[in-house]
């Protein structure tokens, strides 16, 4: 067994909050380059390139990358031989949070009450907290902050196993482009399938974690999720919605058994700011 | 198309008219931020004929809800926000005075119409490209409802601020336009 005293966490969760918001993964940038090089529109093309500008700019002057720096979403991946020591683990990523969004001028993007009151809370939590149970004593600390703007567009639906690997295909591509200019594209489609209601959205969400210049391990899938990504970009919905061909820049698909009455396929829209980092303690 | 048109702020129909969807214009002058929780707020002083805390004849509302400034600086990152959560609002505001927007992705039909009736335009910013769009923000100062926090209405200073015309004033729309030019079947 190891033990980890909760204060290790807070300054963990802080840098990465900080990190994820002000630095744009090496992936994201090698996949706009390849969708650029192919972008026929020319409005296009000078958006992509603001964008390529914004990346710099945000590491230059330590400023995040867009001001909304969403609702900061944590996985963390804990070994099962970690026994937690010195106070609460989810209040030391609260605190990490709080911490980061102060120090790094992060926007403190969260309402307490969703419906009725609607009072900023002030620092940016509670945090967003999934964890995993897995073998080993390391712990594995996600930050994925998401905005509002993506995540509006996002959609869970309970289909049928008749509406097959077609109706899934359409169901994502319906939704990428009825988004339109909303979520801030060029977008990634993030689809879970399979599961229960819930486990689908959040292998929606997992399945952004894969690198964008990844492929898909299973080749039925990889073909399944190029197809998608194919049709999506013939819309012609292009970067902010104002016409051209990158529309997305990858679909991502993680799949989990699920009931033989059931069929869940999430879809979990990312803006082109897709922002994760992660630490192992 | 893509012409390159610099606007000064108040805006008068007569500037607005010459614009076409596509062109890029880079403001000047003062915009006002506004999101969903400042709208609310000022459409019910619209509608129970009180005061605004800011003029709105010509004015221009940028829907965006800052970063906080880092020091040395007059803004935080201020990227814009989605504007169809407006469009319940931004009609009301448009009878008012009202003659820009500024934000990112499309508005409903009421809020086209309107445009075209009060000569008023939606321009796009570049979502996601918030330190760049914060460099044309000379000076920010909260004017009302500092209690929203990030959501307040700031008058901001802007110098070029860039933009693209995505609602002209006769009712044009560059999100069916552009699309319709670069879809392949």
């Amino acid at each position: 067994m190891r033990e980890i005293n909760v204060s290790e966490i807070i300054p963990v969760v802080k840098k990465l909050c900080i990190d994820s918001n002000l630095h744009i993964g090496q992936d994201v940038v090698d996949k706009l380059k390849e969708f650029m090089e192919k972008e026929e529109s020319p409005t296009a093309k000078g958006i992509l390139e603001l964008i390529f500008k914004n990346h710099k700019m945000a590491a230059e002057e330590k400023m995040p990358l867009c001001q909304d720096t969403g609702v900061t979403i944590v996985f963390l991946e804990i070994g099962q031989e970690v026994h937690f020591v010195g106070g609460e683990l989810t209040e030391a990523i609260n605190e990490g949070v709080r911490q980061g969004y102060k120090e790094g001028y992060l926007r403190k993007s969260l309402v307490d009450d969703p419906v009725i009151e609607r009072v900023n809370t002030g620092d940016n939590t509670p945090a967003i907290i999934y964890t995993d149970i897995v073998p080993g004593d390391k712990v594995k600390i996600t930050v994925a902050p998401k905005g509002g703007g993506s995540e509006n567009m996002s959609e869970v639906r309970m289909m049928k196993a008749a509406d097959g690997i077609e109706g899934v295909k359409d169901f994502v591509v319906e939704r990428v482009v009825e988004s339109g200019g909303n979520p801030c594209p060029p977008v990634i489609a993030g689809v879970g399938l399979g599961g229960s209601f819930e486990q689908s959205a959040l292998l929606a969400k997992k399945a952004l974690l894969r690198p964008l210049t990844e492929e898909n391990p299973d080749p039925v899938y990889n073909e399944v999720e190029q197809e998608i990504l194919q049709r999506i970009n013939k819309s012609g919905v292009g970067p902010q919605g104002l016409g051209g061909t990158t529309t997305a820049l990858a679909v991502q698909i993680l799949h989990k058994p699920c009931h033989i009455a059931s069929m869940p396929v999430a879809v979990n829209i990312q803006c082109h700011c897709h922002r994760h980092k992660s630490e192992t303690i | 198309m893509s012409k390159e048109i610099h606007l000064q702020t108040p805006l008068k129909s007569e500037d607005l008219k010459k614009l076409n969807v596509g062109d890029k214009v880079l403001i000047s002058g003062t915009v006002y931020t506004a999101r969903d929780a400042a709208h609310e707020r000022l459409v019910k002083l619209v509608q129970e004929g009180k005061e605004l805390p800011f003029d709105i004849q010509g004015a221009v509302i940028y829907f965006v809800g800052p970063a906080p400034a880092p020091p040395g600086k007059p803004i935080g990152s201020a990227g814009p926000t989605t504007s169809y959560r407006m469009d319940p609002y931004s009609p009301i505001l448009m009878d008012a005075g009202l003659k820009a927007m500024i934000g990112k992705g499309p508005r409903g039909q009421k809020v086209v119409d309107s445009m075209v009736k009060n000569n008023a335009v939606y321009l796009a910013a570049i979502g996601g490209a918030a330190v760049v769009t914060a460099q044309a923000v000379k000076s920010a100062r909260v004017i009302a409802y500092e209690d929203l926090g990030t959501e307040a209405i700031r008058e901001l200073k802007v110098e070029n601020f860039p933009a693209f015309v995505a609602n002209d004033t006769q009712g044009n729309d560059i999100f069916k336009i552009g699309v319709e030019k670069y879809q392949k079947k």
